[in-house]
């Protein structure tokens, strides 16, 4: 596996932003109630990480160390408002869901905590990859959960009714997002147990 | 051997003692509300054990479901269900009782929540529907066709609880619905009132607690200091100036005795020293008649028992005795 695709993968399970790192928990509460509002919000983050890390990654040697902070957050706060504009035109409907968690994608801990992890040391193509990476492992496990949530909580899948059961109302409120995160994160830690025979030290121990 | 003296008293035996006294609140329930509560009671424990059993499997412990602990978990959480519940409700709590709660924590003795009121609150947030408004009056046994004794008909028979009467119409109306004060004491100390399965009858729950002091298996401070708090805190503030509320009825009603003698008093989850034990009972007892003079619900005891629950390592840490002889600093030699 070459370099970039390790990079990918490496956000989508081994270090997985929200079950792994467990960076971005409040969001990911907050509008995993349903798969679609999981997957808009999952979408929007894979855009701003990927383009702010791309920038930074250009930027980084005209980056002063002491202004780092504030320049990665002006750089995010561009870009989130480039999605803040193109999200209402695409999916009006769904965006008044999660607009405000949008709005608040500037001060995602998974973002800045790349950007000045990975970005700021690394040259535009590693940069665009691990952006990517973590990108699509936090709306992995947005979809993920929402799928749960919806589930049980309201009985449907991406809108369609499939549950023949009376759904628990505690998944949709959260407390019930809690559980599920906990509980995903569990699994995610046994399976690495299982698979490397250690005992995981990172998952859901920041 | 060390000095110790045993006891002869297992876990086992004590939880087969508290399910013994709880057998004739038990039976008054059938009296009261039907079969149903039988039948709600035993789906209950059923899924209470299944669960245990299943994750104490998949855990890898050994199966310890015939201590009785399991079964005394489904038995209380029955217990605080309203007797009009569909008969499935019990399973899902079970699941958040005994899974959640007690085994993923590390098994009996690590849970940091009373497992019933656990289920009833993971009941409650997700049913809200059915656990605040599944109530039946008490089945008056000369009218009562025996299909309707039998659970059919329920569906059309609602009705309220005394707390909910008095928390949104006042004593006046409770009077109205419920009787005389004398007619109110009688029946809601035998049992004959609309409320959860086995939090109606004072008296058996009374007696029960009594015996279980005799025993040794439970001490007065945790029941005595909950109850009395309760008393005093809603005769001051219950009524509508100070010092004129109905202490008497507030004891009565709702699962106050239910959850003094029996959940309060669990092991594991309330605190171990007297001087402990008697503030977790006032906090209890404070945390209820706040709960239902000036909260968003009528009954208060599920809640304040799992708030006080929280606080119960703390109580320990803090009611810890003084050591008459400090230890001497280390040697410096073993500092390092």
């Amino acid at each position: 596996m070459n370099r970039n695709l390790q990079l990918l993968w490496n956000g989508f399970l081994p270090e997985n932003p929200i079950f792994r790192l467990a960076l971005s928990l409040c969001p990911a509460v907050a509008v995993t109630t349903s798969v679609k509002n999981g997957l808009l919000l999952g979408i929007a983050v894979v855009f701003v990480q990927v383009f702010s890390s791309c920038t930074v990654a250009i930027f980084r040697s005209f980056i002063h160390p002491r202004i780092r902070i504030p320049a990665y957050v002006l750089i995010i706060a561009t870009w989130v408002s480039v999605i803040d504009m193109i999200l209402p035109v695409v999916s009006p409907e769904a965006y008044k869901q999660v607009a405000l968690f949008v709005k608040l994608i500037v001060v995602f801990a998974i973002i800045i905590s790349r950007l000045e992890l990975f970005a700021s040391k690394e040259p535009f193509v590693p940069s665009f990859y691990d952006g990517l990476g973590m990108g699509i492992g936090f709306t992995f496990g947005l979809v993920i959960t929402g799928a749960i949530r919806e589930l049980f909580g309201a009985g449907k899948l991406y809108g369609f009714d499939v549950l023949g059961f009376e759904p628990l109302l505690i998944m949709i409120l959260p407390t019930g997002g809690f559980f599920v995160i906990g509980f995903i994160m569990a699994t995610f830690n046994y399976l690495e147990f299982k698979i490397t025979g250690k005992i995981p030290k990172s998952g859901g121990a920041h | 051997m060390s000095p110790h003296i045993r006891l002869g008293r297992t876990t086992a035996g004590i939880m087969w003692t508290v399910i013994a006294t709880l057998m004739p609140v038990l039976l008054l329930s059938i009296y009261v509300f039907g079969f149903r509560s039988l039948i709600i009671t035993l789906v209950s424990v059923i899924s209470c054990v299944v669960v245990e059993a299943i994750s104490q499997k998949a855990l890898g412990r050994p199966v310890s479901v015939t201590d009785g602990s399991a079964v005394l978990t489904g038995i209380l959480m029955a217990f605080v269900i309203p007797p009009g519940v569909p008969y499935w409700l019990p399973l899902i709590g079970a699941v958040a009782a005994i899974f959640i709660n007690k085994e993923l924590m590390g098994g009996l003795g690590f849970n940091v929540w009373n497992p019933a009121l656990v289920g009833r609150a993971l009941l409650t947030a997700s049913f809200p529907v059915y656990m605040t408004a599944a109530w039946i009056p008490p089945i008056d046994w000369s009218q009562s066709p025996l299909g309707v004794y039998l659970g059919g008909g329920v569906d059309a028979v609602s009705t309220a609880t005394p707390l909910y009467v008095l928390r949104h119409y006042g004593l006046a109306a409770l009077l109205e619905k419920f009787g005389d004060l004398s007619v109110i004491y009688k029946n809601f100390a035998i049992g004959l009132r609309p409320g959860c399965i086995g939090e109606t009858s004072s008296l058996l729950l009374l007696a029960g607690g009594v015996f279980l002091m005799i025993r040794g298996i439970i001490t007065w401070h945790i029941p005595v200091s909950t109850i009395a708090t309760v008393a005093v805190l809603s005769w001051i503030f219950g009524g509508e100036t100070w010092f004129t509320g109905n202490p008497l009825v507030h004891v009565l009603s709702g699962g106050l005795m239910l959850g003094a003698f029996y959940m309060c008093t669990d092991y594991v989850t309330s605190p171990t020293l007297k001087s402990g034990q008697i503030v977790f009972g006032m906090g209890v007892g404070l945390l209820t008649v706040l709960i239902r003079l000036k909260g968003g619900y009528p009954e208060g005891v599920c809640y304040a028992i799992l708030l006080m629950n929280c606080l119960t390592p703390a109580l320990d840490e803090w009611f810890k005795p003084k050591r008459f002889a400090p230890p001497k600093p280390a040697p410096v030699a073993a500092v390092k």
